[in-house]
């Protein structure tokens, strides 16, 4: 078995695992860090979003021999310290879910959305310059799905983040 | 999933070397998808994600791009979005951002078609297995094919982004397992599906796409435009990409080409010879697009998508020469 080596939310880490884990499996199964969810395992639903070398991707469809030396970052390490993050408080206030399945997933989605606008990264609904708006969030979030139907709180609570009415 | 040995390719030649008995792998979006259903099953995959994964060269022949480069990475360069704005705009529309960023562009050229009895191992599809027969034919087709199919298969290439790299006439770069390398014109990577469905592209075995390169003066205007059944996240019913220059008041240089609508990304010769050297009008436009769609065949559930080509051509032709859409600089 491939012995592999990353760092998962600051922690350097090493794991043996079989050639077909995916790296949602390597999280979950071998690293028993079950913030990551599985909802469809065919790259379809988002649940699984991780925060890779500072990019969103779906942990379910990479395979975790892929990722040697990478660094990532789950739901887990969203937090700063022992207090939520600015994100995480405005998905609480703003009640930004149900049963909370699909939360981690938006989490790092969205923790990735805010860096993206920053980096001024274009969206297909962005005209000249980028700036956080309904339409550019509800575009950039729609790989992760939501089987409660949180959406419209969802987008309140990025809004809110990035300082604008929500 | 079968079990398979995994490589990590240090260069595009080691890549051949180890790739000939084996499977390309890019950001695995497709591949590991299919693998996971056991419709792909190889036994080697060499990890090619990381070769030339951040290489971008503008030189005289043009933008010369890297395998490798993410689909994100791709639509938000700079020169990208300056110069050939209908790749942006197709790449931004193709997927979510957690997949553009992981998928790179060898792998989207490459990815396979969506049909759902592809995909289903209990119905018979001749590209999953060939002289199995073809349950799209007297099934749900609406997402299939209009243009160019065969009575083995009717599927359609799913990819945004090779659309618009058929008409722009960008070239891909390959190396074979013997070290020799060729250039192949974009539009024509991918073929017919004929009698050989199980065949999607021209590449021979451990063919890797080492690099695409995208002419340095595309035309002007450009426009991509992706219908489709929710506003984001979804394949395309059909998709155009459009690209002419207007001198002297007449169209020069234009190219059209169609997703969604046949086994390849669909490059509209037939409109374009219409179109080429005539004035912008309503009447030509349509004449247009019928000429191109004179060949078209619906398959039941998806006839709509006849008209449905003809207006997309129409609408994106007047909406360009009104210079209603990106003009790039
Ligand atoms: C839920 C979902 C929605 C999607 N929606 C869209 C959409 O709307 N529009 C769209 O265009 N696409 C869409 N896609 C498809 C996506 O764009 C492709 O999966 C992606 O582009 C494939 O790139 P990859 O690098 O991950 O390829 P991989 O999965 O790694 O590979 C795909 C194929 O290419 C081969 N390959 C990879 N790199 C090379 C190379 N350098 N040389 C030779 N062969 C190579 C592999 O062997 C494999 O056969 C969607 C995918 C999913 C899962
Ligand atoms: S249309 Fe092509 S891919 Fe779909 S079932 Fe028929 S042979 Fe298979
Ligand atoms: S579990 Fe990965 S996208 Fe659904
Ligand atoms: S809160 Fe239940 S799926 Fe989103």
């Amino acid at each position: 078995m491939p012995s592999i080596s990353l760092t998962v939310n600051g922690e350097p880490v090493s794991a043996e695992a079989d050639v077909r884990t995916s790296l949602l499996d390597l999280l979950r199964e071998t690293l028993g860090m079950t913030g990551t969810k599985k909802g469809c395992d065919h790259g379809q639903c988002g649940a699984c979003t991780v925060i890779v070398n500072g990019t969103r991707i779906n942990s379910c469809l990479s395979l975790a021999v892929g990722h040697e030396g990478d660094t990532v970052t789950t739901v887990e390490g969203l937090a700063e310290g022992n207090g939520l993050s600015p994100l995480q408080k405005a998905f609480v206030t703003q009640d930004a879910f149900q049963c909370g399945y699909c939360t981690p997933g938006q989490l790092c989605s969205a923790t990735a959305l805010l860096n993206e606008i920053a980096r001024g990264e274009p969206s297909v609904v962005t005209d000249e310059r980028v700036r956080l708006s309904e339409e550019e969030i509800r575009e950039r979030m729609s790989g992760n799905l939501c089987r409660c139907g949180a959406y419209n709180n969802i987008v309140d609570a990025i809004l809110s983040v990035a300082g604008e009415p929500a | 999933m079968k079990p398979f040995d995994y490589v990590r390719a240090g260069s595009a030649q080691d890549a051949v070397r180890a790739g000939a008995e084996g499977r390309f792998l890019g950001g695995g979006t497709n591949l590991v998808d299919l693998m996971k259903l056991e419709i792909e099953k190889p036994d080697r995959l060499v990890d090619v994600s990381r070769l030339a994964s951040d290489e971008i060269e503008d030189g005289v022949e043009g933008l010369r791009v890297g395998a490798g480069v993410s689909n994100s990475a791709l639509a938000g360069h700079p020169l990208v979005r300056e110069r050939y704005p209908l790749l942006s705009t197709a790449l931004l529309s193709g997927a979510t951002q957690q997949l553009r960023n992981k998928a790179t562009v060898g792998g989207n050229f490459l990815q396979r078609t969506r049909c759902q009895y592809f995909y289903d191992v209990f119905r018979a599809c001749n590209k999953r297995v060939p002289g199995s027969g073809c349950d799209a034919l007297d099934g749900i087709n609406r997402f299939h094919a209009i243009l160019g199919a065969s009575e083995r298969c009717i599927a359609v290439h799913p990819s945004d982004m090779a659309v618009a790299m058929a008409a722009l006439d960008a070239t891909v770069e390959t190396l074979k397992p013997d070290g020799s390398t060729r250039s192949i014109p974009a539009r024509s990577l991918h073929r017919l599906p004929g009698d050989t469905p199980q065949f999607d592209h021209v590449l021979e075995t451990g063919e890797l796409i080492t690099h695409v390169v995208l002419p340095a003066s595309p035309p002007k205007r450009q426009f991509y435009r992706k219908v489709r059944d929710r506003s984001s996240y979804a394949f395309a019913v059909v998709s155009i990409a459009v690209a002419f220059d207007l001198e002297g008041g007449r169209i020069a240089n234009v190219s059209i080409a169609l997703g969604g609508v046949a086994h390849k990304p669909w490059r509209a010769d037939r409109a374009e010879s219409v179109l080429e050297g005539g004035s912008p009008s309503a009447e030509l436009f349509a004449m247009a697009a019928e000429a191109e769609l004179a060949r078209a065949v619906g398959q039941g559930h998806n006839d709509f998508k006849i008209d449905l080509s003809k207006r997309l051509i129409v609408a994106a032709l007047r909406d360009l020469s009104e210079g209603k859409r990106e003009i790039a600089a």
